[in-house]
Formats: structure tokens, C-alpha cells, sequence
């Protein structure tokens, strides 16, 4: 017994081999398990081949508080807002996930970058208001110490809005909206705006508005830049990669009437990158829509619209891509330094680009008319059917005209009424909606961004309300009707 | 471009637009000729510590509420003496010089001291002003534009003047006849296309506008854009090239007896 004992504490066993071997071989292979885990070891120690800390620089964080899907001026205000409106500072992170970084499709950059008053809805009057504040005072607002301060390039020229004999009530009814909410705008008979702008041909027109301050258009990608300079340096998060999935939870509650709602809550978001199958998901608290053109697909990932149509559940988001055509043409003997952002009663609008005597303009289709927006490829006959015999008629000089070149954007554009829709989703607690602005998201974006943030940090509207702009009069039916959309 | 004089390094506004994309913008700051090699300090201490950051960004607010704090109404003079005299009064207290109708310039001593006879005839209505080189902004221009008969304005080398508040101008059209804006660092071509509400204007300086991108384009279209007004700016030969009779001539001159 002793012999037996000092056998196994020596590794021997009862019968006086090593522990572990067996007459012709072993089954548990210690010499090659010995060997794997001599290369592990060496490929760990400085000198070997195994890296443990991969570069995951591209990923998105795995949680953020406020995921905002679309980086564009719309996505990056509210992401600005929010990170200026938070008690105490560095309280929420926010992430902006963005498809595209050259926003090669983004309505932002292809847009003519136009801001006026003259709208008439108040709410849409107030929202252009504070962005021309904005916009006047950007250095002060997005200032980044040691960076040189931003130049939006603005034009303060002003607005010239044509009415023929049928709009022409309807415009004096907007402009006395319009002074009353604080826009400077005065109107103008045929024979004044001939004495005021000889170039043009006022047969036709009963009745003009003209802004003469608040107005103009500026560059807007120097905004989009200095928007993501001030937000990086705020401490915004950045992703380039897609959203294609949202993860939700629901659970049922019951309205005063008694009727069942299921109540969902997006809880992870997953971010897919370029040219890849890899995807990241991103826990996250709220997640802001501000997709522009593609907002409708972003909200069907949500859940928004997926039920019986009629109920709430079923009503989706009236949101689709528009595409609409810009054209650069040049006109040597034509309007001079004067000219402001004329729009014609037609629909038809055009504006001075530089100095060299160059235009911009274009027309909104009718709906019959309404090019594929599968592309953004131009169609050069709209400007000889559609565009320039209206503006030749109204301006004689552009009876000549050469054009340079032109291009094509998406108009987010609500099928609704045309009018952005603010706010959270009633039965999607958790997402909220900055988009739908059909054309004027651009002139809008400071404002809108503010009253969002003031949404999610504070529960309701203290500046501006928007109460008219939320997601509930899609199924109650109320239009909130812009008349004055180009 | 020139940029306004502000410490705290704030560079001219070239924009570099060649980085575009997420990954180029923090190279897109700046042009690298005009970071200096050696960076102050301060700079270096900003860019580590959240304090620091903080810290400037709280004297660079402080900078610009000093200028707000400048160009505040003087409402109470208002109400007691009138327009004329509210007017008067910010432009004073400015540094800017002020003739009344019928009246002598005033102007402030060096101490910044001036005589208060001008609220004992509120009546009078103010003819000219001279606010060069004052710090009057867009929020400063109230107190003008309540001056319903004035004639001639000059506001030469105000660095806070830009297009904004030129789009400001069109209350003064019918009475305005003389505007001198010569070495405004900030107004470009793009303000002064608002100026033709100014029908009355007969004299206009745009010179040494450092902003303006074509001096000698802008002065034409300029001239276009106003008939009636005399237009003094940029020769509209500035910018073109020497043609070849003036490039031969050169050579040819004569040596001087």
C-alpha cells in the first residue's frame, strides 16, 4: 500500500507507467496538445502573429442614448440642438448614422438653398424666422475656437412672388399672415414692379409680394460643413453604414374607449456597413428619422403603417422621394445684380447665380408629370416644354438663353399636405420624425432641429409649437394645407 | 480675404472644400499655411483638457457680447427726446461724429467726451452721420434707421458692417443721397446688390472692399443697377491684364534727361 501510494504521488500508476500513457500510443495525444499550445503561446508574446485588438474604428459605438438616422441638415440640427439643450453637458450620446458621406443624393447639397417668409401656414412663417436669426448669426451659434469662421455666401436679395387674377386674394391674405407673424414683405402692383424691375413683363400678374429682408438664398453646403464641424466638436458620434433592421419590443395597453393598442419600443438598431455583410447593433434610447427622401423606408423598418388600414396602426408614413430638375443656363442681356428669387404664378422660378449673369431655376411637375425617382437623371425637354416658355414670358431677355448645365434632387415630399412632420410616432414611442418638408427642409432646419430636441429633452413644444405638424393628423385626417410650395 | 481683428487666432475665411467625407473634415479645417508650427500654450493645453476648451470658448462669447453690449438701444432717450436725438447719441457714444440739420459737426473729444446741447432741440432732424471705424453691427443700425431725413452715412472700415445689415437700408431710401462703405471688411457683392431700394442714392464709395471677388465686375453692375448715382469703387480696368501697347510702351520709355 505505501509502494502504491509513492507510485501515484511520483505520476506513476498502479502498474508502474507514467500517468497518462498507454502501451502503443496515447489516446489523449498530450504531445500534440503540448505542441499546440506552445505555437498559442508563442504567437501571443511580442513577436507573434495573433493580434488581440482588431480596428474597429468603422463600427458604430454598441450603445448610444439618441440614434439619428440621416445625416443631413435636418439630422445634424437636431443632433446640434440636442447636444445644446442638454442638462448638465455631455449627458446624452448621440450617434448620427449617415449611408452616404458624399452625400451624393442628399436633398441638403442639391438643393437651390432658397429661405423665405412668405409661406402660409404661421408655423411655417415662425420656423423660417428664427433660421434666418440663425443663419445671421451662425458664428455665434456653431463657432468652433481656433477654426475660421463660417461664410454661407448669403444673398439677402429677397423673394418676388407673382400672382395672376385667381391667386391673387389668396396672396393678400398670406401677406397680411405674414406681417402679422414679423416677415418684412410689402406688395406691388403691375406698374410698380415695372418701375422697380424694368426686365420684367408684368402682363398677366395682379399682384406681387416681395420680401425685402429675411430673404434670400445661401450656400448650403458651407452650413452642412459647419453643422458637422461644431457637432463633432460637441462630442457627436458618426457612423457611415446603412439601418436595416430595427429590433422592438410591445406590449398592450388600452385607450379610454376600451380599444387595444399594441405599443412598440425600438430597442436596438442595426447598422450595416458598406460593401459588407457586417453589421453592428446599437442599443439605443430613442431614435430620431431624419432620412429625408427615404424616411417612408425607415418608418416601414419601424413598424409604422403595419396594420389594417384606416386604424392607426395601419397608417404609414406619407413620405416619398420626389425628384426635381434644376438648370443652370446663362443669359448675357438679362436680369442684373437686382434680381431676387422670382416665382412666377406658373410655378416656374429661376434666381441670379454669381456675378457672370448666370441663372438657376426650375418648375414643380404637375402630378401627372411626375418624373421616376428611381435615378437622379435629368430630363432636358421639362426645361423646353415646362420651364422656359413661362419664364421667357415673364422675362423677355430669357427669349435667349444658353443652358450650362443642370442636375436633379429629391423633394422629401409628404403626400399628404406637403408639410414637414415633427414629433413622436403615437404608437412607436420611441421614434421621433424630422422630415416630410417637401422642398423647404433646407430654410427650416435650424428651427425644426430646436423644436425636436425640445421634444425628446423636455416632452413638449416651448418655443415654437408644432403641434399642427405631428404624426396623429395623418389619421385624423387634418391637412395643415401650405399654398405656397415651389 | 481679410478677417476681422479678433485674438484667439481666428484665421481669414478660406474654406477649404477639397475634403469631403467624414474621415477628410478634420483635415478640412484649416488651410495648413496658416497653422503655425509653434502653437501657443493655450492652444495646445485647449486641445487636451475639456477645462481649457471651455475656458476659451467662455472668452470668445465674452468677445462678441462685448459688441452686443455696444450696439444696445437707447430706448429711455427715445421715449424722453425723440429718434433724432436717440440716434445721435448711440452714434456719440460710438467714437461717430453726427451734423443736425442747420448745425455744426459734433464730434466726441479724445476722452470720448461729448456735448449734450443736442437733446435741447429735439426737433432738429439729424442730416449726416459718420460712423467710420465704430463698432456698430446689424442691432446697432435701430437706432439709424428711426432717422427718417437722413442724407449721407458713412461707415468706412466698421468691421462688424456686412451684407446683412445693408439689406437694412431701405427705410432710409427716400431720403438717403450719399453712402460710403470704403474698407468694410465683410460686405461682398452680394450685399451691396441690395442697395438698389436706395433710389435717391447720388453718391456711392465701394472702394477697397477686400471681400468683393471682382472689384471692377462688381463696380459695373453696380453702376447698372443705379443710374442716377455716381459710383466711386474699383477702376474697372482693376483686374485685367496689361494689354500689349502698355507692356511695349514700358520698354520703350525714354531714359529721363
Amino acid at each position: 500500500m505505501l509502494r502504491r501510494s509513492l507510485q501515484l504521488a511520483l505520476g506513476r500508476d498502479v502498474l508502474g507507467r507514467g500517468l497518462g500513457t498507454h502501451r502503443g500510443g496515447s489516446t489523449l495525444d498530450w504531445n500534440g496538445k503540448m505542441s499546440e499550445i506552445k505555437k498559442k503561446i508563442q504567437s501571443v508574446l511580442p513577436g507573434g502573429a495573433w493580434t488581440q485588438l482588431h480596428d474597429t474604428s468603422y463600427l458604430p459605438p454598441e450603445h448610444s442614448d439618441v440614434v439619428i438616422v440621416g445625416g443631413g441638415v435636418m439630422g445634424l440640427s437636431v443632433a446640434y440642438w440636442l447636444k445644446r439643450l442638454e442638462r448638465p453637458r455631455g449627458a446624452i450620446r448621440v450617434l448620427v448614422v449617415e449611408r452616404d458621406h458624399t452625400y451624393s443624393q442628399a436633398s441638403t447639397v442639391l438643393s437651390v438653398g432658397g429661405i423665405r417668409q412668405q409661406f402660409s401656414v404661421p408655423e411655417n412663417i415662425q420656423l423660417s424666422l428664427f433660421s434666418i436669426d440663425f443663419l445671421r448669426n451662425i458664428n455665434e451659434y456653431l463657432a468652433v475656437v481656433d477654426d475660421p469662421p463660417l461664410d454661407i455666401q448669403f444673398n439677402p436679395s429677397g423673394y418676388l412672388l407673382l400672382a395672376s387674377e385667381k391667386g391673387a386674394a389668396v396672396l393678400e391674405s398670406n401677406v397680411r399672415v405674414q406681417r402679422q407673424e414679423g416677415a418684412k414683405v410689402c406688395l406691388m402692383s403691375p406698374e410698380q414692379l415695372r418701375n422697380k424691375f424694368p426686365w420684367i413683363n408684368p402682363e398677366g400678374v395682379a399682384l406681387a409680394s416681395y420680401g425685402m429682408e429675411h430673404e434670400g438664398w445661401f450656400d448650403p453646403w458651407s452650413l452642412l460643413q459647419g453643422l458637422r464641424r461644431k457637432v463633432q466638436s460637441m462630442g457627436v458620434l458618426f457612423c457611415q453604414g446603412e439601418v436595416t433592421r430595427f429590433v422592438s419590443s410591445s406590449s398592450h395597453a388600452e385607450t379610454p374607449s376600451g380599444e387595444e393598442v399594441t405599443l412598440k419600443r425600438v430597442h436596438e438598431v442595426h447598422v450595416k456597413i458598406d460593401h459588407s455583410l457586417e453589421y453592428q447593433p446599437v442599443e439605443c434610447a430613442i431614435v430620431i428619422n431624419a432620412a429625408g427622401a427615404w424616411s417612408g423606408q425607415i418608418a416601414e423598418l419601424a413598424g409604422v403603417g403595419k396594420g389594417p388600414p384606416g386604424t392607426l396602426q395601419g397608417t404609414k408614413l406619407p413620405v416619398e422621394p420626389r425628384k426635381r430638375y434644376v438648370y443652370l443656363w446663362n443669359c448675357p442681356q438679362g436680369p442684373g445684380l437686382e434680381t431676387p428669387f422670382v416665382i412666377d404664378a406658373s410655378g416656374a422660378y429661376f434666381r441670379r447665380e454669381g456675378l457672370g449673369n448666370n441663372y438657376l431655376g426650375g418648375c414643380s411637375p404637375t402630378e401627372e408629370e411626375e418624373p421616376d425617382p428611381e435615378n437622379l437623371e435629368v430630363d432636358h425637354e421639362f426645361f423646353q416644354d415646362k420651364v422656359w416658355p413661362p419664364l421667357a414670358q415673364r422675362v423677355p431677355a430669357f427669349e435667349s438663353l444658353k443652358v450650362r448645365s443642370a442636375w436633379a434632387g429629391y423633394y422629401d415630399y409628404n403626400t399628404f399636405d406637403q408639410n414637414g412632420v415633427v414629433g413622436p410616432h403615437p404608437l412607436v414611442v420611441n421614434m421621433y420624425f424630422a422630415t416630410g418638408f417637401s422642398g423647404h427642409g433646407l430654410q427650416q432646419a435650424p428651427a425644426v432641429g430646436r423644436a425636436v430636441a425640445e421634444m425628446v429633452l423636455h416632452g413638449n413644444f416651448q418655443t415654437i409649437n408644432l403641434s399642427p405638424f405631428l404624426f396623429n393628423r395623418f389619421h385624423l385626417g387634418e391637412k395643415v394645407h401650405e399654398h405656397n410650395i415651389i | 480675404m481679410a478677417a476681422p481683428r479678433v485674438p484667439l487666432h481666428l484665421m481669414a475665411p478660406v474654406w477649404n472644400r477639397d475634403t469631403r467625407g467624414i474621415h477628410g473634415l478634420s483635415k478640412a479645417v484649416a488651410p495648413e499655411g496658416s497653422r503655425r508650427k509653434g502653437r501657443s500654450l493655450l492652444q495646445f493645453l485647449a486641445d487636451h483638457f475639456y477645462d481649457v476648451q471651455a475656458l476659451r470658448e467662455y472668452l470668445l462669447r465674452k468677445q462678441v457680447l462685448k459688441v452686443h453690449q455696444k450696439n444696445r438701444p437707447f430706448t429711455h432717450i427715445k421715449e424722453r427726446f425723440g429718434p433724432h436725438a436717440a440716434g445721435a447719441y448711440f452714434i456719440l457714444k460710438q467714437g461717430g461724429a453726427v451734423k443736425f440739420q442747420g448745425k455744426e459737426w459734433i464730434r466726441p473729444n479724445t476722452r470720448g467726451r461729448f456735448s449734450l446741447d443736442f437733446l435741447t432741440f429735439p426737433e432738429v432732424p439729424v442730416e449726416a452721420v459718420d460712423a467710420s471705424g465704430s463698432a456698430i453691427n446689424y442691432h446697432g443700425l435701430d437706432n439709424l434707421l428711426a432717422l427718417k431725413e437722413l442724407q449721407s452715412l458713412w461707415l468706412r472700415r466698421c468691421p462688424h458692417v456686412d451684407d446683412w445689415c445693408l439689406s437694412r437700408l431701405h427705410p432710409l431710401a427716400n431720403s438717403l443721397q450719399e453712402l460710403s462703405l470704403a474698407g468694410c471688411p465683410r460686405i461682398s457683392e452680394r450685399g451691396l446688390a441690395c442697395l438698389h431700394h436706395l433710389q435717391n442714392l447720388r453718391r456711392l464709395d465701394i472702394s477697397d472692399l477686400p471681400a468683393v471677388s471682382n472689384p471692377g465686375l462688381t463696380q459695373i453692375l453696380v453702376e447698372e443697377m443705379l443710374p442716377n448715382c455716381e459710383v466711386l469703387g474699383a477702376d474697372w480696368t482693376q483686374g485685367l491684364g496689361l494689354g500689349p501697347e502698355e507692356q511695349s510702351q514700358d520698354a520703350a520709355s525714354p531714359i529721363p534727361a
